[in-house]
C-alpha cells in the first residue's frame, strides 16, 4: 500500500500562539502512517478578511493561500472554522473568478482534523490517556457548516482514564467570531458568560475543543474569572501532550 | 414619528445591563427553543419538509408577478378590493383615506408587522382615528409605548411582573403574578374594543394564488374577530407572501407553527376571501387587500433575495445567541434577530446604523440551522458587511487593521517578522503565560478576557528546524 501523504495547514492562530496544536497534529497524522509535509509560506485561510466584508483583502490572502496549496493533495487543517471557510466560503468568494476552479478542487480535498481521522483514516483509538474529568465544546464552524459532531465524541470516547462529562449548551457559540469579539465585545463578553457558567456547572478538569479561536475566547475568560479549568485543542489531548494536573 | 433612536452601539450597552430583560429574554427563548425542538423532533422527516418548504417559497417567489395577480383577480372577482402599494406612504395613504371615507372612528388591529414597517398606527392616530392592538402581546406594548421586541412575541422583553403593573395602571387590575388573572383583564378590556370598531385591520401569513385567499394564523382568536366583526377588514400583505396552492400551504403552515411556537398547527387558521356573501350571517361588508411591496421588488433576483423566503416565524431569533443577549429593540429596526439584521438594512435602508446590524453576529450558525426554510443567513450578512465595506461604511482603525493584516499574511517574511515581534510585546506584557492588559485596540479584548503569552517558537519554525535536523516522518 502507497504511503499516504496529507498537507497540515496549522491556520495563523496555532502557528504563532498554540504551536503545540500543530505539534500533537503532526504527532497523531504521522503515528497513523500518514506523511505530513507543511509547505513553506502558508499563513492564513483569510477568513479574518472575509468576515469582516473586506473582500479584496481576503481574496488577495485566500488566492495566496490557493497557491501554496495547489497539488499539494488531502489538506488538513486542526481547525473547524477555517476549514470552512476553504470549504464554504471560499465558493462564495471566488465565484466568477479565475480561482474558482482551484478553489473548489481545494475545497474537495481539505479536511478537519477530527474528520480526517475517523471518516478518512477510519481511526478513533490513538492511545491517548487522561486521568481526570473532561468536557468538549463544539466549536461552531465545524458543528454547522461541515457537519463535525460525533468524530470529536468518538475519539474521546477511547481516552483512557477520561471521564468525559456532557456540557450544557456545548453547541451553543462563545462568542469569539474574529473581529466580533472585539467590535461587538459587550455582546461577546455575555456569551463567553454564558459558557463559562454552564463550564462551571460540568466541574470538569480539561475543557478540549477543536478550535484555537474558541480556545482563546474561552481560556482568556477563564483566565480572567481565576478559575482552574484549563482548556486545550483536541489535538494535544489525542496525542498526550496534557498533562494530568496543572 | 418616533424619536431618533440611541447609537446601535449605546442600544446594545442599554440592553445588555437591562437585568429584567435578561430574565425575561431567558425564560420565553429557553421555552421557545425546546418547544420548537420537541416539535421538529416529532416530524418522521424533518429535512425533507425542511425541503419541500424552501421549494415552494423559492417556486412561488420565481412567478411572483403572475401568482399575485392570480391573487387579486379573484378577490375582486369576489367583491374585494385590491390595493398595490409600492411603498410605505403608498400604503398608509390608501388605508388612512379609507377609513375617512368610510368615517371610521375605532381600529381594532390583530398582529401585522408589516403594519409596523409602514409606521401605520402613527398615521392613523395622527388622522384622530383609535387603534387598539388585540394580539397580548401587542397589546401589552401598545400600553406602554412600545414597539414589537420579536416577530411572533412581541413584549418577549417584557416580564410579568412588568406586564402585572401596566395593567395595574391601564385597567385598574389587581396586581398579581399569575398569567390567567393578566389574561382576563386583557380580554375584559379588548372584547368591548371589538364590538365598538368600525374596521379591523389584519396581517397576512400567506397569500393563496389558486383560492384568491389570505391566510391569518393565530393563537388567541382575536385575528378572528378582527376580520370578521368590524363592518370593514383591510389585510395587509407584503407581496412576498406568497404561495400557490393550498397543497403548498399545508406544508408551510406545518413548518411555520412547528419552527415558530412548537405547535402542530396554531389554534387558528382563518383563510379569508373577500367580504360575507350575501348569504353569509358574519363577516365584513367590505374586504380590502393592501399589497405591499416597499422594497421588496428590489430585493428579488439579487444578493440577497433569499430573504424573500422568510415565513416569519421567529426561529432564528429565539436560536440567535446576539438576539438571547440584547433582545429585539437593541436592533432598533422593525425586524430584529438575524433576519432582521438582513431585512432592516434592504427595507429601511434610511435607518441609522443600518450597516451596523449585520456586525451583530458571531456567525455561529444557529439561525441557518433552526430556519425553516433553510435560509443561509449568515451567508447574507455576509454580503451585508462586504457592502458596508464597498460603500466606505467602515471604522478607519479597521480599515488599517485589515490593510495591516493583508499585508502580513501576503508575506511569509513579514507574517514571521510580525510574529517576532508579537513573542517580544508578549514578553513585555505577559506575567505568567497570560496578558491581562494590551494597548488600543485591543484593550477591547483584555477589558474582560486575557490573552495568552506567545510561546517563544512558532509552529513554522519548530518544523523548520525539524526539517532542518533531517527528521523522516
Amino acid at each position: 500500500m502507497p504511503t499516504r501523504r496529507a498537507t497540515l495547514f496549522v491556520t495563523c492562530i496555532v502557528d504563532q500562539i498554540y504551536p503545540t496544536v500543530g505539534q500533537a497534529t503532526v504527532a497523531l497524522l504521522e503515528g497513523q502512517g500518514v506523511k505530513v509535509s507543511v509547505p513553506r509560506g502558508l499563513t492564513c485561510c483569510g477568513q479574518m478578511a472575509f468576515n469582516a466584508g473586506f473582500r479584496d483583502e481576503a481574496y488577495a490572502v485566500a488566492g495566496r493561500t490557493i497557491e501554496v496549496l495547489r497539488g499539494q493533495g488531502d489538506v488538513v487543517l486542526p481547525s473547524g472554522s477555517c476549514a470552512t471557510m476553504i470549504r464554504h466560503l471560499y465558493r462564495e468568494l471566488f465565484a466568477h473568478s479565475p480561482y474558482a476552479g482551484p478553489a473548489a478542487d481545494l475545497a474537495a480535498r481539505t479536511y478537519e482534523l477530527t474528520e480526517y481521522l475517523v471518516d478518512v483514516l477510519g481511526v478513533t483509538e490513538l492511545g491517548a490517556s487522561f486521568s481526570g474529568r473532561l468536557t468538549y465544546h463544539d466549536a461552531c464552524h465545524g458543528l454547522r457548516f461541515l457537519g463535525v459532531q460525533r468524530q470529536a465524541r468518538a475519539l474521546l470516547a477511547q481516552v483512557r482514564d477520561a471521564e468525559v462529562v456532557p456540557l450544557t449548551g456545548s453547541a451553543e457559540c462563545c462568542g469569539f467570531g474574529g473581529l466580533f469579539a472585539l467590535k461587538q465585545h459587550g455582546i461577546s463578553e455575555a456569551m463567553l458568560a454564558r459558557k463559562l457558567d454552564d463550564l462551571a456547572g460540568t466541574e470538569a478538569d480539561l475543557l478540549v475543543t477543536g478550535d484555537a479561536s474558541c480556545m482563546t475566547q474561552i481560556a482568556g475568560g477563564l483566565s480572567r474569572r481565576g478559575a482552574k479549568l484549563r482548556v486545550r485543542h483536541i489535538a494535544e489531548l489525542l496525542a498526550n501532550l496534557v498533562e494530568a494536573r496543572a | 414619528m418616533s424619536p431618533q433612536p440611541l447609537p446601535f452601539y449605546d442600544r446594545v450597552e442599554t440592553a445588555l445591563h437591562d437585568e429584567s430583560l435578561k430574565t425575561a429574554l431567558a425564560r420565553a427563548t429557553t421555552r421557545f427553543i425546546g418547544n420548537r425542538a420537541g416539535a421538529i423532533g416529532a416530524l418522521s422527516d424533518e429535512a425533507a419538509l425542511r425541503d419541500q418548504a424552501r421549494a415552494i417559497r423559492a417556486g412561488a417567489l420565481s412567478r411572483l408577478d403572475e401568482l399575485l395577480v392570480r391573487l387579486a383577480d379573484q378577490v375582486e372577482a369576489r367583491g374585494g378590493h385590491v390595493c398595490w402599494a409600492s411603498d410605505a406612504e403608498e400604503a398608509r395613504r390608501y388605508i388612512v383615506e379609507l377609513a375617512q371615507a368610510r368615517g371610521v372612528k375605532r381600529i381594532v388591529k390583530s398582529k401585522s408587522m408589516a403594519s409596523e414597517e409602514i409606521h401605520l398606527n402613527a398615521a392613523l392616530e395622527q388622522a384622530s382615528i383609535e387603534v387598539v392592538e388585540t394580539d397580548l402581546g401587542e397589546y401589552i406594548i401598545q400600553l406602554a409605548g412600545e414597539t414589537p421586541s420579536h416577530i411572533i412575541a412581541p413584549a418577549i422583553h417584557k416580564t410579568r411582573e412588568q406586564v402585572s403593573a401596566l395593567f395595574e395602571q391601564h385597567l385598574g387590575m389587581t396586581p398579581t403574578t399569575e398569567v390567567p388573572p393578566m389574561v382576563r383583564a386583557a380580554r375584559e378590556a379588548l372584547r368591548q374594543r371589538f364590538l365598538r370598531a368600525d374596521m379591523g385591520i389584519s396581517g397576512v401569513n400567506f397569500g393563496v394564488a389558486d383560492e384568491g385567499a389570505v391566510v391569518v394564523v393565530e393563537n388567541e382568536g382575536n385575528a378572528r374577530l378582527t376580520t370578521s366583526v368590524p363592518r370593514i377588514h383591510v389585510a395587509l400583505m407584503g407581496i412576498e407572501r406568497i404561495v400557490a396552492s393550498l397543497d403548498d400551504l399545508g406544508v408551510l403552515l406545518q413548518v411555520l407553527a412547528r419552527s415558530a411556537t412548537g405547535q402542530k398547527l396554531s389554534v387558528y387558521t382563518s383563510l379569508i376571501s373577500g367580504p360575507a356573501r350575501p348569504d353569509e350571517a358574519d363577516g365584513p361588508e367590505e374586504f380590502h387587500l393592501v399589497m405591499l411591496d416597499n422594497g421588496r421588488s428590489k430585493i428579488l433576483g439579487g444578493p440577497y433575495a433569499e430573504a424573500l423566503l422568510c415565513i416569519r416565524c421567529g426561529a432564528c431569533l429565539n436560536a440567535c445567541p446576539v438576539y438571547q443577549a440584547i433582545g429585539g429593540h437593541a436592533y432598533g429596526g422593525v425586524y430584529a434577530g438575524p433576519i432582521g439584521a438582513i431585512l432592516t438594512p434592504l427595507l429601511q435602508p434610511d435607518f441609522p446604523d443600518a450597516h451596523l446590524l449585520p456586525q451583530a453576529s458571531s456567525l455561529c450558525g444557529a439561525c441557518q440551522e433552526v430556519c425553516p426554510v433553510r435560509i443561509a443567513i449568515p451567508d447574507l450578512l455576509l454580503r451585508l458587511r462586504a457592502a458596508a465595506v464597498k460603500a466606505g461604511k467602515t471604522h478607519p482603525v479597521e480599515r488599517a487593521a485589515m490593510q495591516g493584516y493583508t499585508a502580513l499574511m501576503n508575506s511569509p517574511a513579514l507574517f514571521r517578522t510580525g510574529g517576532a515581534i508579537g513573542r517580544l510585546g508578549s514578553r513585555l506584557l505577559g506575567r505568567k503565560g497570560r496578558i491581562r492588559h494590551l494597548p488600543p485596540p485591543m484593550s477591547l479584548w483584555t477589558q474582560a478576557r486575557d490573552f495568552p503569552a506567545l510561546p517563544k517558537q512558532s509552529f513554522s519554525a519548530w518544523w523548520e528546524e525539524r526539517e532542518h535536523d533531517g527528521h523522516q516522518g
